[in-house]
């Protein structure tokens, strides 16, 4: 017999046990443990059919395969450059996956990018070991010039887009902003000095405000009345 | 980024406004709050925006120095702290944390806001030492403006504890306040281009060019400078920096009042 501990949008804490039983199944940031399932992260709890799943509350950023995400070039080597990107974890960009120029041996990567500089890429592929490989070949990837970084909770980073990115392009307009957000956190914005802090503004208070519904609305309404 | 990022500085400050928003002379909010450690004779806790330190006062009987036998003594130590910022490591203090406590320390050293005469309890042989301890919560820009504020703050809330000549009890605290006199500020001015601006956040620090720690008194004396960064600075600039760095004195002098 399978019985459920917690219900749908519990918010529950690493270890605990939401179900019992072999009748449901681990979804994302879920295992079993023996006869039960028990969370790996907190958050709330998602029940789809018998895959139980945890929507994460908070934590850092996770990698994972196609994800578009903004790294900081950290260090150079051999093959090519290492990337921060906001996680556990650290990124590889490979001098093939860079540039389809010739680089000769020995060559100075940091004509391409040099250390500190921003970037925007997409991961290619997470290793069991967690080696994160990204690319940078692909429309809208390349070196961030100029403009801002501004890094939010990764959890956020839904809220921020909104859906298809709904959110992220009412933000552009009314700002008059380019903006990249990173699935990792990272958000690049880029625009007159005024209209980058608006952005700013807008985007801590999606971040702050997530929670609550028909947010969208009220991110309009607090553009609109603040552009005079 | 580093480059780019002063450009992009730069950019906000031609239009008057900072990277963050504010004003070139605003500070950000400032919190403060004193006797937050039970265990310390004095303590503050003062909050600059994300910036967040903590200090503490430690009282002690030791043997005076010999050059000043009928004087107490004063030591203040800052340690920068992994916490407070991924790029600080734990181990022997390095330069920049040995730089920030020497100049707080200088500050009320100078400005002689510690009667060191009224702390001698026995001529050559016992005086008070007062301890002072900075701890850097968080570091987002600014530490020195902070910890400053902090330590005097820490200072203003300490109550000596009991001592009978022999032994402190310090479970046992007396309603005896250190002997205080006028209290200096230290603000710090940062040059970023030909632009001055007051309390540089972690943005703005990486950015400068160089940068000013003034402290004065209520009535304008100064009572110890410190330059850092590596750009020089003119006559003209130093002055308009201690201009500016008395007019935002006045605004962290408030909060002396409020704690």
């Amino acid at each position: 017999m399978s019985e459920l501990i917690a219900k749908e949008r519990d918010v529950v804490i690493p270890g605990e046990i939401i179900a019992k039983g072999m009748d449901y199944l681990p979804g994302i940031n879920a295992s079993r443990q023996g006869e039960n399932i028990i969370a790996n992260r907190t958050g709330l709890v998602e029940i789809n059919g018998r895959v139980i799943k945890i929507i994460p509350l908070s934590g850092r950023y996770m990698p994972k395969e196609k994800d578009r995400v903004i790294g900081k070039i950290i260090d150079i080597n051999l093959g090519g450059w290492r990337l921060d990107i906001n996680s556990a974890y650290t990124a590889m960009l490979s001098m093939k996956e860079a540039t389809s120029d010739f680089i000769t041996k020995g060559a100075d990567l940091t004509q391409y990018f040099d250390i500190g500089d921003y970037v925007i890429t997409r991961i290619t592929q997470v290793t069991s070991q967690k080696l994160v490989d990204v690319s940078m070949k692909g429309p809208g990837l390349g070196k961030l010039k100029n403009g801002r970084i501004l890094s939010i909770k990764p959890n956020k980073v839904p809220r921020v887009i909104g859906k298809q990115g709904s959110m992220v392009n009412l933000i552009k307009e009314k700002t008059n902003c380019k903006i990249v957000v990173g699935q990792n956190g990272l958000v690049w914005i880029q625009g007159s000095p005024k209209d980058e802090l608006k952005a700013v503004e807008t985007i801590r208070m999606i971040e702050e405000k997530a929670h609550i519904p028909g947010l969208t609305d009220k991110i309009k309404e607090f553009l609109e009345t603040n552009k005079q | 980024m580093n480059k780019e990022l002063r450009e992009s500085i730069l950019k906000s400050l031609k239009e008057g406004i900072r990277f963050d928003g504010r004003k070139l002379d605003e500070f950000r909010k400032i919190e403060v709050e004193t006797g937050s450690i039970n265990t310390a004779e004095g303590s503050a806790h003062v909050k600059i925006g994300n910036t967040e330190v903590l200090a503490g006062i430690k009282l002690q009987i030791e043997e005076p120095y010999p050059d000043t036998p009928d004087e107490g003594m004063m030591m203040v130590g800052m340690e920068l702290l992994p916490l407070a910022n991924p790029e600080f490591e734990s181990g022997p203090p390095t330069e920049e944390a040995i730089e920030i406590s020497r100049v707080i320390d200088r500050g009320i050293r100078e400005s002689k806001c510690i009667d060191m005469k009224k702390l001698n309890v026995k001529k050559g042989e016992k005086s008070w030492a007062v301890m002072v301890d900075i701890a850097p919560i968080n570091d987002a820009g600014n530490l020195l403006d902070a910890g400053s504020l902090a330590a005097i703050l820490a200072l203003k809330n300490t109550t000596m504890p009991e001592f009978d000549g022999e032994k402190i009890d310090y479970k046992k605290k007396t309603s005896k306040k250190l002997p205080l006199g006028k209290l200096p500020v230290s603000v710090t001015i940062a040059k970023i281009g030909d632009y001055f601006i007051v309390d540089p956040s972690s943005e703005e620090e990486e950015a400068l060019d160089a940068k000013l720690t003034v402290a004065s008194l209520d009535d304008g004396t100064l009572c110890a400078m410190q330059k850092a960064g590596y750009k020089p600075l003119s006559e003209d600039d130093i002055m308009k920096m201690i201009d500016m760095s008395l007019k935002a004195a006045k605004k962290l002098r408030v909060y002396h009042e409020k704690a």
